[in-house]
């Protein structure tokens, strides 16, 4: 068999249903052998950056590795966007790119690039194959490292040559990765001392992020808040990890989270971080987050340890893993005083929003968010929508929110939403997208549409780049600068080209209506375009590099002079 | 302040391993002063010795990325004296033959070696720790000194531990 039927193979024995591909003339030979192998179905893509995020977006729906499988030079520069948002999130994700034949690499040869280094800084780990021999060895590897430990992608350059070449394969699997050891289970010392630590603790706080969900710990994490009687938070890309209807949640905390998850911040005794990184939306100003706390942090990534925030005690290991354990060596705390000033502070500062004005695009979530019983899968793109949507479209179970977090990648959440629609093809998708991102990757449309896939592309549409805009009005005294779209299209017509169902959604009162229509309709994908106040502002907000007690719960008034973002982007 | 830290790297010989590493420093802002790479024992693995220069307060954390890289075994910091630490230089220095005695009077006191002479030059060869070989550097430098090329610092553990 020839190189390419190698892969071909180890893709079918790694179990892969679906390859987010594009061809070209370097990876012609793989696409060939696809041809004999249909238990593996392409899903043939628009554009590369599209299908890489659609593999995210099935990978993060799925739990399963995502495959990504293009050519070389810019078909493989134009997956980096989506390689960057997978690192960023800890995504698991093979990407194969086809290259030019050896003796021209280094040459400038036709649609060469030196992806390998390109793409170096921005993946877990890369392979440059040389060798038939190495192949089968090498794709193992290369799904082995993108799914285990903290995932990531993984990208593994093909020489056309190199899959072209005929090799007598015998499939045994032999990994030949002495460098690369994952430690699960947790110190037992380390954990004792955290159990020892939780009990001297009155204000606890669990803060919750994507590692609980990457390890499946929803379940662990309800039973220790539970016989703790502690509160959760959980970051943007946690959401999922304890139910966010249950009475111990206070929702998302950071820049755009609950007023109440930052007021327990502020006030807690003790932090555990599980699964999660400290990241400057979560911080803003590091020397004056939680100063009087105990911080506890349990990460599978050693390397995270100590990056912003030097813990108490550290637990190395999988987010199940040591919570069970942990789960053994506690007791219920004396938080009753705690939940209660939570709880005013649920009742004083609720997410709120104006409800005249013309329809808000916050309406018509919490709207969708009713309607679907806070059980779709939800993709987002990125900026006030995206905020909008984790405050007001509650997260129920694990791997039900899809939002581009650490990369803040526009144009991710509508080819995510296509990748976990394939992924879970039972389940109710929506893609909340807002007139910019959706207009970076919409040529996707053709693949949700050729695929009938039933998702639903709620458009919210401010013709504004609205998160630059908010800043601009806060920050730069309202000096508005490259924000404005004008010139967008009529959405729905776009989506009646492709011969994809639309819906327009003008008013306050068709809320509901319109929702329900593009619901209930399911013979493929639909639009609905909600045409939303345009100068709408996401509040609660903590200013960047702000510490999180400068929460602005409410809009500040005009005459209010912000300072500009300093210490951080 | 910035300070210089000596780490030893144990890694898989595999293409890309050494950019990785130089990227691991270079995106959190400290400069390589020398840098050896060489075969271990097993030719699977190679060794590599790094001297950089950095913020103290991320040192722990760039070992933490280094051991994070899938090729590397094992990245370790050692103090000066857990270690063996050696370096080689040679010196070329212009100098005219009735010059030539003082060069080699501090020549004997280092115990360097003359590896090559000509009517107007010297090349002198030495080995040590680092300091030795930047005190023989100050001592030629006023004494017609044209060229200096250093190894690069190598360290081994001592006793049986692994470096």
């Amino acid at each position: 068999m020839n190189g390419a039927q190698i892969v071909v193979e180890v893709l079918k024995q790694q179990g892969v249903e679906y390859i987010f591909g594009y061809p070209g003339g370097a990876c012609m030979p793989i696409f060939d052998a696809l041809v004999d192998a249909p238990e593996q179905k392409i899903i043939l893509v628009r554009h590369e950056q599209g299908g890489t995020h659609m593999a995210d977006g099935y990978a993060r729906a799925t739990g399963k590795t995502g495959v990504v499988l293009v050519t070389s030079g810019p078909g493989a520069t134009n997956t980096v966007t989506g390689i960057l948002t997978a690192q960023m999130d800890s995504v698991p994700l093979v990407i194969l790119t086809g290259q030019t034949v050896t003796p021209n690499l280094g040459k400038d040869a036709f649609q060469e690039a030196d992806v390998f280094g390109v793409t170096m800084p921005i993946v877990k780990h890369s392979f440059l194959v040389r060798d038939v021999k190495d192949l089968s060895r090498v794709v193992n590897e290369a799904f082995h490292l993108a799914s285990t430990g903290r995932p990531g992608p993984v990208l593994v350059d093909l020489p056309k040559d190199v899959v072209s070449n005929e090799w007598d394969e015998d499939f045994k699997v032999d990994l030949d990765l002495p460098g690369y050891q994952v430690q699960t289970s947790g110190n037992s010392d380390s954990i004792e001392y955290v159990a020892e630590l939780l009990s001297k603790s009155k204000r606890p706080l669990l803060y919750v992020g994507a590692g609980a969900v990457i390890s499946g710990a929803g379940k662990q994490v309800q039973k220790l808040a539970e016989k703790l009687q502690a509160p959760v938070t959980t970051t943007l890309l946690g959401k999922g990890s304890f139910s966010e209807m249950h009475p111990l949640s206070v929702g998302m905390l950071g820049m755009h989270g609950t007023a109440y998850a930052n007021k327990a911040v502020i006030e807690c005794d003790l932090i555990m971080a599980i699964g999660a990184r400290w990241d400057d939306r979560i911080t803003g100003k590091v020397s004056e987050f939680c100063p009087d706390a105990t911080k506890i942090h349990i990460d599978i990534d050693p390397a995270e340890f100590g990056k912003i925030i030097q813990p108490e005690v550290s637990v190395n290991g999988d987010a199940a893993e040591v919570l069970e354990e942990l789960i053994l060596l506690v007791n219920k705390l004396d938080t009753t005083d705690w939940l209660k000033k939570i709880d005013q502070w649920k009742i004083k500062y609720p997410l709120k929003f104006p409800k005249r004005g013309g329809l808000r695009a916050q309406h018509v979530l919490v709207e969708l968010d009713r309607l679907t019983g806070s059980n779709a899968i939800i993709a987002t793109d990125v900026g006030q929508h995206q905020m909008w949507a984790a405050q007001f479209c509650k997260s129920i179970r694990e791997r039900q929110w899809l939002s581009s977090g650490g990369a803040g990648t526009m144009g991710y959440g509508f080819p995510a939403a296509i990748g976990a629609q394939l992924g879970k093809p039972d389940d109710l998708v929506v893609a909340i997208v807002g007139d910019g991102g959706f207009q970076m990757t919409m040529c996707e449309l053709a693949t949700a549409a050729i695929h009938k896939l039933p998702l639903k592309i709620l458009i919210i549409n401010n013709s504004y780049l609205g998160m630059v805009r908010q800043w601009q009005q806060l920050f730069f005294d309202n000096r508005e600068s490259g924000v404005d779209m004008e010139g967008n299209p009529d959405f729905v017509k776009i989506g009646e080209s492709f011969g994809i169902k639309g819906f327009h959604l003008r008013r306050a009162g068709d809320v509901k209506k319109v929702l329900k229509k593009a619901l209930d309709y399911n013979d493929g994908p639909c639009i609905v375009e909600a045409v939303v106040v345009k100068a709408d502002n996401v509040f609660p907000m903590i200013p960047a590099g702000a510490a999180v007690s400068d929460m602005l719960i409410n809009e500040p008034p005009k005459s209010q002079k912000m300072q500009k973002p300093v210490g951080s982007t | 302040m910035e300070e210089k830290f000596a780490i030893s790297i144990y890694v898989c010989n595999k293409p890309g391993v050494l950019v990785r590493l130089a990227q691991t420093f270079t995106r959190r802002g400290y400069n390589i002063d020398s840098l050896v790479v060489s075969p271990a024992h097993d030719h699977h693995f190679s060794r590599i010795t790094v001297v950089v220069q950095g913020e103290p307060v991320t040192f722990d954390q760039i070992i933490r990325q280094l051991n994070k890289l899938v090729d590397v075994v094992h990245a370790m910091h050692h103090s000066d004296t857990d270690v063996v630490d050696r370096e080689m230089a040679l010196f070329k220095v212009r100098v005219k033959p009735n010059q030539r005695a003082e060069i080699f009077q501090i020549v004997e006191v280092f115990r360097a070696k003359t590896v090559d002479i000509t009517d107007n030059s010297l090349v002198i060869e030495t080995t040590g720790d680092s300091l030795k070989i930047d005190a023989l550097e100050n001592l030629l430098g006023p004494m017609g000194l044209l060229e200096m090329v250093r190894s690069g610092k190598l360290i081994m553990k001592r006793g049986l531990e692994e470096t």
